[in-house]
């Protein structure tokens, strides 16, 4: 099952908590959908610290980011 | 290319980077006429220009500031060069105009906003430190509401028009300082006199407003934030950011050594005053207001500049926020040698019954405004 996290238009920190609140509860792979290459750089820097594989493309100006273990 | 630019300013290393060039060009446009301890203030510099828009009458600063031009123009450069200029708008802008005047009201009873507490730091004026304390605590209650689902609600895309009106508006600041009309007898556009006041004490125009590009593009690329900074390690142990801070912290107090300008002490430094409670009160308002908003007030000029135009609401709230502060006698006044003995500065009661208020409204901001997001 992927989890979908829709965090676009949201600014600073909440793509990370969202992101992060999606790691902890585990559900691999999480796909992340943000509209900001700074939310897109946060979300992979946070997601490669704990370890975890990340896919981006690019749709429209928006990212959707897939973060797998 | 254009993605290995952004990936490297992603990096710690670009925020490092950046920081220190920060950190060396505050203490250099201190050098080059700003006043002591001010090489940049995003909140002073907001507030000398309420001023020369005679928003206030505080004559002693007022003086149309181009490095805030510079940050915002800079930054629209280097969003529109790595293509992610985006006009956006629609979350909560009234909300964040109050927290941009009460964070402003905050920052002028300490004098100064997070970036000139560390530049007053590297400067040896050590009543920074309980100033930085009280902001850390500010951002710490933030967190406690970020961390209960506090949020202003999703922007929307919008009109590229949209986004490029605050740009717009500081063209039309810079035209104001650069041509200097004459509106009515004895201004607007209002200058501090020589030797009235810190509004008198600049570097030229074209190198501080040079200055501010430089730093809007590289800060806009590195999404430096003073705020975010303290932030992200309180709530996810997070310190990208905050290493950023840590350059610009050496590289100016290095700065400040090579060129003289650092003069250790507590009481009666320049352009501050050393109340302690109401240093601290007010950089904990400030700091709530910043996490509250999401962003120190650097970086809301950088993101105005790259089409968020609820950011651009949250500076205007700033600049009235100063008319205010001034108008109502609300900011703090520095120490002062009367006759070589010491006047501590400080607040007057309006203006710490203001800064109360400011906390009692950001608390009541970050109670009331929460939802489930997910």
């Amino acid at each position: 099952m992927t989890t979908k996290v829709d965090a676009r238009g949201l600014s600073c920190p909440q793509p990370i908590m969202l992101a992060q609140q999606a790691m902890q509860a585990g559900e691999f792979p999480i796909e992340v959908w943000v509209d900001s290459v700074t939310s897109r750089e946060n979300v992979r820097r946070i997601a490669e610290r704990k370890g975890y594989t990340v896919i981006v493309q690019e749709q429209n100006s928006e990212f959707v980011m897939t973060i797998s273990k | 290319m254009s993605e290995r630019l952004t990936r490297f300013f992603a990096s710690r290393r670009g925020i490092v980077l950046v920081g220190a060039i920060i950190g060396v060009l505050g203490p250099l446009l201190q050098k080059l006429g700003n006043p002591p301890n001010m090489g940049i203030c995003v909140a002073c510099f907001e507030r000398d220009i309420a001023g020369a828009l005679g928003l206030h009458r505080a004559t002693a600063v007022q003086y149309i500031r181009p490095e805030i031009i510079g940050f915002v123009i800079g930054s629209l450069m280097a969003a529109l060069v790595f293509r992610e200029f985006k006009a956006r708008a629609g979350s909560a802008p009234l909300v964040r105009f109050v927290l941009g005047a009460f964070a402003m009201i905050g920052a002028l009873a300490f004098l100064g906003c997070p970036w000139r507490a560390n530049f007053r730091l590297a400067g040896g004026d050590l009543t920074a430190l309980p100033a930085l304390i009280g902001l850390a605590g500010g951002i710490w209650l933030g967190v406690i509401f970020l961390k209960n689902g506090y949020n202003l609600g999703r922007s929307q895309k919008t009109y590229a028009a949209v986004g490029w009106i605050f740009p717009l508006l500081m063209v039309g600041l810079l035209l104001l300082a650069v041509l200097q009309p004459v509106f009515a007898e004895g201004g607007p556009i209002f200058n501090t006199p020589e030797g009235k006041g810190p509004g008198a004490l600049h570097a030229a125009l074209g190198v501080s407003l040079g200055i501010g590009l430089l730093i809007g593009f590289l800060a806009q690329r590195t999404r430096f934030c003073t705020m975010g900074a303290v932030r992200d390690v309180i709530l996810m142990g997070d310190t990208h950011l905050v290493s950023g801070l840590g350059a610009l912290l050496v590289t100016a107090f290095l700065t400040n050594l090579a060129f003289g300008q650092f003069h250790p002490g507590y009481a009666a430094q320049p352009v501050a005053h050393s109340n302690l409670i109401w240093n601290m009160l007010g950089m904990a308002l400030s700091g709530l207001a910043y996490a509250l908003a999401g962003g120190c007030p650097g970086r809301q000029l950088f993101l105005a500049g790259e089409g968020d135009s609820d950011a651009g609401v949250f500076v205007l709230g700033m600049i009235v926020g100063a008319g205010f502060s001034h108008n109502f006698g609300l900011a703090g006044s520095p120490d002062k040698l009367v006759d070589g003995s010491l006047q501590v500065g400080g607040l007057t009661p309006a203006g710490m019954a203001a800064v109360v208020l400011g906390i009692v409204v950001c608390v009541l901001i970050g109670f009331t405004m929460r939802e489930k997001l997910a």
